[in-house]
């Protein structure tokens, strides 16, 4: 395809839009409520009220609402609807500016929401740019918005050093949790020898607590695509691999469909855009493992093998998939670059705070008002996330904490919520960003039970390799029964901070070197919990 | 590649009368999707979803079968299969429950569910009721955390449930 077949197609696809689009979300958590039904309902009644020139009804991806589900948005008037059920769908065509009749199932009063509130208006959207807009099983409606012209303009105008360049000017850093610089990433892997090099997407999202890369690959599959093969044109590969979860069907085959529509428009195979350029894309599912998010175990599951790490070095960036050169990257990470692209690195390094660029996508859910995935700026604050946004502990209780970071991270609370929220400032509150589950606690959660859930997780999820990780999460469980059972010392309290620090220091890969970090943040800020559950020496409950 | 193949089915079925692959339809799946991958020792994950989806579960007649395909050792086809939760070396029940106890949904109750769910089957979770009409699973994070605590039954996904709405819909299922 040439440039000017690109921008043609984008000017037909955009003319297919109609003048009011009703967007009715199709993700995994709207279709758990019914969301399929309410978009057949809304068609049909289209065709009912005879709108269909002026009025189309679109599966989009998701709006990040989740928890009022099924989404519906009306595109351009920007008014939404919540909870809608399918025999309110006449109700919501009628109140259309075309509709001038012919429904006789209007009389119903769907749920209106507030597009204003602050929910979505504290948001800056950039990877979740085109979610909730687009029709993710279509590659006419991606393209229609601009899309595949940032992959154009990386093979046609720009050098893969200079797109590296870009990339390190935006400072962009990884959205996996770790937070590595992605533009070194890439140059590193560009400057390694060898004719085989490959770009893989970790959608392997194991954090409980965290969804924004099934949403992303659900609403935007396309963007994705296409950032990887700009990646791949940067660092020189030639193939790519997108390992997600087998727990999310959805997303995988969302993604076949993508895959399959790119390669018949050419922007997948070889020689893209009539350029030297080749690269193709096939996907990984994992089975149900946690640490095949680590990128070493990643890197074995997809060569087929028990998704056990290794350590480094040798990065994979140096010896990865089948020893060769390999760029790993995580889903919200190349979610960034189709926007970095279009609109400069400078551009991005401009939003967030000085050390953290650009936005972070949080999955806020708990016990929250408002559940669902927000994007924001770096270094909003988490009383803003918490409190306006989220809008507090539903019916009148009290926000104890945040846990952030999954099994990896930590408890933050409520009185260090005025912490701009950045990758140091959470790694100084004793916690870290990791995929962005944040999850909100009130004052009738036990902290003793959460670090005692993350300590199962984590015993469960070791995958036997080194010792400290494998013996060390069994005994730290252990030792957190015998807390809450109400049998614990105070010397059981020593040996379990000991058992962290020496599990943190000698595991071998993050899923070890983390595991205890759950348990040391709630002794952090919760220790009154753990000494109300202790017995003396004697015998006797203290209090 | 092909005749290897053959010659496998040929010993196969000598050795024992419940696996005669070259009649049972499920092995033809197999061959398929061995095939489609060129055989290749990395497409190991792939035919082993496969072959669950196809036979239910992973029985030992069906790893040695990609053990031979692939020309892999059993040693790491059962090391793979048994390395990762999702596959199941045990038959599981005509329909699943899978309770999520991802941190949002255990915040909101999703452990009750379980506890509930095992005092009303008379399972523990991770097994299959006698009458193999259920298995009660539970999962680590299935990304609903949204609408949590979430199940999924038979593949469908259901949101804020609380104990008493997933017996209701599991007694539903089981009829």
């Amino acid at each position: 395809m040439e440039w000017e077949e690109l921008l043609g197609l984008e000017q037909k696809e955009k003319a297919n839009f109609k003048p009011i689009r009703v967007h009715c979300c199709t993700s995994t958590g709207c279709r758990s409520t019914n969301s399929m039904e309410v978009k057949n309902k809304l068609e049909t009644a289209v065709k009912k009220a005879g709108l269909q020139e002026e009025v189309q009804v679109v599966g989009v991806g998701c709006m990040g609402f989740c928890g009022r589900g099924p989404m519906i948005q009306i595109d351009p008037e920007d008014k939404i609807y919540e909870e809608v059920k399918p025999e309110e769908a006449e109700s919501i065509i009628a109140k259309l500016p075309p509709y001038k009749g012919g429904l006789t199932g209007d009389q119903f009063h769907p749920m209106e929401g507030d597009s204003q509130h602050p929910f979505f208006a504290r948001q800056l959207l950039i990877v979740r740019e085109k979610s909730g807009k687009i029709d993710p099983n279509s590659i006419e409606e991606y393209i229609a918005v601009g899309g595949y012209q940032q992959l154009h303009k990386v093979l046609y105008e720009m050098t893969p050093v200079e797109v590296i360049n870009e990339i390190k000017i935006s400072g962009l850093r990884g959205r996996g949790g770790a937070g590595y610089p992605t533009g070194l990433k890439w140059e590193t892997v560009a400057k390694m020898p060898g004719e085989q090099k490959y770009v893989v997407c970790n959608g392997d999202e194991g954090d409980p607590g965290a969804f924004m890369d099934r949403s992303v690959l659900e609403s935007d599959p396309h963007t994705i695509i296409e950032a990887m093969a700009i990646a791949g044109y940067a660092v020189g590969a030639t193939q790519g691999f997108i390992y997600v979860r087998a727990e999310y069907p959805l997303a995988v085959s969302i993604l076949q469909k993508a895959i399959q529509q790119a390669k018949k428009y050419g922007f997948l195979g070889s020689q893209i855009f009539n350029s030297s350029f080749d690269f193709k894309i096939d996907i990984r599912i994992g089975a149900g493992a946690f640490v095949c998010g680590e990128e070493t175990a990643l890197i074995a599951s997809v060569e087929g093998k028990r998704g056990t790490p290794r350590p480094r070095p040798p990065f994979p960036a140096q010896s990865g998939l089948w020893e060769c050169p390999t760029l790993i990257n995580n889903v919200e990470t190349l979610g960034n670059i189709p926007p970095i692209i279009r609109e400069g690195g400078k551009w991005f390094a401009g939003i967030g705070t000085a050390e953290s660029k650009g936005t972070k996508i949080f999955a806020l859910t708990g016990k929250v008002q408002n559940t669902g995935l927000i994007e924001v700026p770096m270094g909003i604050t988490l009383r803003d996330i918490v409190e306006e946004m989220g809008g507090g502990v539903p019916d009148g209780g009290t926000v104890k904490a945040v846990q952030t970071g999954g099994p990896s991270g930590g408890c933050i609370p409520a009185d260090a919520f005025d912490t701009p929220v950045s990758y140091e400032s959470l790694v100084k509150l004793g916690t870290m960003m990791g995929s962005g589950g944040m999850i909100v606690m009130d004052t009738e959660t036990n902290m003793i039970d959460v670090a005692h859930y993350y300590m199962e997780f984590c015993r469960g999820e070791s995958c036997g390799k080194c010792i400290p990780c494998r013996a060390g999460t069994v005994q730290m469980y252990q030792m957190l029964t015998k807390i809450l059972k109400g049998e614990a010392t105070e010397s059981d309290i020593e040996n379990l901070e000991a058992l962290c620090h020496m599990v943190k220091s000698t595991s071998l890969c993050g899923l070890g070197q983390s595991a205890p970090n759950p348990v040391l943040s709630t002794l952090r800020y919760f220790r009154n919990e753990y000494d109300e559950l202790l017995v003396s020496a004697n015998g006797k409950v203290q209090v | 590649m092909q005749t290897i193949t053959a010659e496998k089915k040929v010993k196969k079925s000598a050795k024992t009368e419940k696996a005669a692959p070259q009649q049972d339809k499920r092995f033809k799946v197999l061959d398929i999707t061995m095939k489609r991958n060129q055989y290749r020792q990395d497409a190991l994950i792939e035919v082993l979803h496969k072959a669950q989806e196809a036979f239910g579960y992973l029985e030992e007649d069906v790893l040695e079968y990609v053990a031979r395909g692939l020309k892999l050792p059993l040693s790491r086809v059962y090391g793979v299969a048994t390395f990762y939760h999702l596959f199941s070396l045990k038959p599981s029940g005509t329909h699943t429950c899978v309770v999520c106890l991802g941190t949002a949904c255990y915040v909101k109750g999703g452990g009750e569910i379980v506890t509930a769910m095992e005092k009303n089957l008379g399972i523990s979770a991770g097994e299959t009721t006698t009458d193999g009409q259920m298995s009660l699973v539970t999962a680590r994070c299935i990304g609903a955390c949204g609408i949590a605590p979430a199940v999924v039954l038979d593949g469908k996904v259901a949101g804020k449930q609380t104990p008493d709405s997933v017996i209701e819909k599991v007694q539903a299922l089981k009829g």
